[in-house]
């Protein structure tokens, strides 16, 4: 397949994707108890001040009326007003979306290079001890959930050894005007690391807490591939051209062991990005997922939609990068 | 003449105490074939593996010599005698299919030990990679050199492992079953390639095969192996003439002759096997008392 079919067919897969979302959320929402209208008024409202705030909203027409409204904004780029502060809801997303994007590429960052380095170790040092103890390490990671893992960091090196923040996305006292939401790409753009210094410790512990679940998995997988891959022929062959075992391990498994790996990592980083939610909530960090919780407690119908939409957008990207990476890497699937 | 490859009482187990080879003595001159038989789990490719120190890692070489051009292995340091290993001796292996790492190109796979390990320039190691791609009989080596393995025949990647083999001008190859995993025909071409290759350069030949067909053909000497013990080390000729050990008669009733492809084949009779391992035994008893 050429790569503008098989772009073309991601893109007619994505779009199948997103309508059907659209379809669940738009619905479920509006199944679900509680309206925005009662939030907004105060208890004691006349079924009058009621029928005309719903008439201004458009909710009293029919849900498919409704759907079918909010479709026709949806495709050409409109995803309505947000209830709570009447701004465009494509306006308030993307305003929170780098705050997201950013600690959810920090987590993977670090998740990557602890996992990495910890299935590397675990099998050069294969059959020992220190194997052992990556083993056990890695079970303990695994069995305690993101959110867990946030309390304990708060705990940890919030309190008890406070050398990071443990709210917000920077300092209240931060001399320094963004011209973009892109916090940490900006202040290294423009060389403020006494900036990028503030941003890192505040994100610094959400990230961590996001990372350490994905890190024990990609060290559980890598290092077990990489100790089947250890096995191959052509690695016997590599160590008979007289390279050692640590070059046997990085040149000649590693490329070949990290496949399986990446596909993980692809379907794993959809978890942590759906982690942020919770996790942005924990550290205050202004974010997409905290965005979200706040417009779920005001039943803030379009703007839920529209976090949702992002999210379902952001999950189809990463599953596009996660194939085409595959193929850079695998000579086998490049003339398929 | 000195040899060029000496094993001596060379002792490998499995664990503590399990021996895996019994006290193999072994000698290759420079130039020669020697052909080491055996059935499957006498142990003779773990010969080549000690060699080469490619044993798995539940086995250990408990003593014994292998010296090999001069340079006692078992005494060197772990990459002093990875680097020894790497310029003097390589591998031919059983499998072209797994043998070749799919995600590297032919050329690198070829060029790496001369880069890395010998500290060639990339230029030299690879205009002498198409040069042995094209004395291996590979049509098109320039765009050989850039192709991945899958996109290659198993006959075709079997001669790049031969052509790789020679890559640093070896003076021992070990080659470990090459022919098991090809079709006959392919098994003919590669043999002879093999042998041309080797007559070509002046190398020494370990060839591990169970075929003593392949050995009357290539061989100047053979060794036979059963459980680890060296049952018999010869020459070619007398060995074919006159095997000295029972074993070893009841092998060669068990080839096919070329002379006479319809002659009925005897499987190695059950006496012969039985006495065999009552030497295996004695022989553990032996050592266990010295």
């Amino acid at each position: 397949m050429t790569l503008l079919k098989r772009a073309l067919a991601q893109l007619c897969t994505t779009a199948i994707t997103l309508f059907g979302v659209a379809i669940v959320v738009f619905f479920v929402v509006r199944v679900v108890p509680g309206n925005p209208i009662a939030m907004m008024l105060p208890p004691g409202a006349s079924a009058e001040d009621i029928s005309r705030l719903e008439a201004l909203y458009g909710l009293d027409k029919s849900i498919l009326h409704q759907f079918v409204i909010w479709l026709g904004g949806a495709v050409q780029g409109d995803l309505g007003t947000s209830i709570t502060t009447r701004q465009p809801v494509l306006e308030l997303v993307l305003s929170r979306l780098p705050a997201t994007l950013e600690l959810s590429m920090m987590a993977l960052v670090i998740a990557v290079a602890i996992g990495g380095v910890l299935a590397l170790t675990g099998t050069r040092m294969r059959g020992t001890r220190v194997e052992g103890a990556i083993d056990v390490g890695n079970g303990m990671a695994l069995s305690v959930p993101d959110f867990l893992w946030g309390l304990v960091l708060i705990l940890a090196f919030g309190v008890l050894w406070p050398i990071f923040h443990i709210s917000g996305r920077a300092s209240p006292t931060l001399d320094f005007e963004f011209a973009t939401k892109f916090y940490l790409f900006e202040s290294v753009l423009r060389l403020r690391f006494d900036v990028w210094l503030d941003l890192v410790s505040h994100m610094f512990m959400p990230a961590l807490a996001l990372a350490i679940p994905l890190a024990a998995i990609i060290a559980q997988l890598l290092k077990q591939s990489l100790k089947e891959t250890m096995h191959l022929d052509y690695v016997t062959l590599a160590r008979t051209k007289g390279y050692g075992e640590n070059s046997v391990i990085l040149r000649e498994a590693l490329p070949n062991a990290i496949l399986p790996t990446l596909t993980l990592v692809g379907v794993q980083f959809t978890f942590l990005i759906g982690g942020t939610v919770i996790i942005e909530r924990l550290f205050s960090y202004e974010g997409l997922g905290n965005m979200a919780i706040d417009a779920v407690i005001n039943r803030d119908l379009p703007l839920i939609q529209g976090i949702v939409i992002l999210f379902a957008l952001i999950f189809t990207a990463v599953n596009l990068v996660v194939d085409l990476s595959y193929a850079a890497l695998n000579p086998r699937l490049r003339h398929g | 003449m000195t040899p060029f490859l000496q094993i001596s009482n060379l002792n490998v187990t499995l664990g503590q105490t399990h021996p895996i080879l019994r006290s193999v003595d072994l000698t290759l001159s420079e130039g020669e074939t020697r052909g080491l038989v055996g059935e499957s789990g006498a142990g003779k490719s773990m010969i080549g593996k000690a060699i080469l120190g490619t044993l798995p890692s539940a086995l250990r070489v408990r003593s014994g010599e292998i010296v090999l051009d001069g340079e006692d292995l078992q005494r060197l340091a772990d990459k002093d005698r990875r680097r020894v290993i790497g310029a003097k001796a390589a591998l031919i292996p059983q499998d072209p299919l797994t043998a070749l790492n799919p995600s590297k190109r032919i050329g690198v796979q070829i060029t790496n030990r001369l880069v890395d390990i010998l500290g060639w320039r990339r230029k030299a190691a690879e205009a002498r990679a198409i040069e042995l791609l094209d004395e291996v009989h590979i049509p098109n080596p320039d765009r050989v050199m850039r192709a991945y393995p899958h996109e290659l025949s198993g006959g075709m990647r079997q001669r790049i492992l031969i052509a790789a083999a020679f890559a640093a001008e070896p003076k021992l190859i070990i080659a470990d079953e090459p022919t098991t995993a090809l079709d006959v025909t392919a098994q003919k071409q590669v043999l002879k390639l093999i042998h041309e290759m080797q007559q070509r350069h002046g190398t020494s030949l370990l060839f591990v095969t169970h075929d003593l067909g392949v050995v009357s053909k290539i061989c100047q000497s053979l060794t036979v192996l059963y459980s680890g013990l060296v049952l018999e080390s010869t020459g070619v000729d007398e060995f074919f003439a006159t095997p000295r050990h029972a074993y070893s008669r009841a092998l060669l009733q068990a080839t096919p002759k070329y002379t006479d492809p319809d002659a009925s084949l005897t499987p190695v009779p059950d006496p012969v096997i039985e006495a065999t391992q009552r030497e295996v035994q004695m022989f553990d008893r032996k050592q266990a008392h010295v």
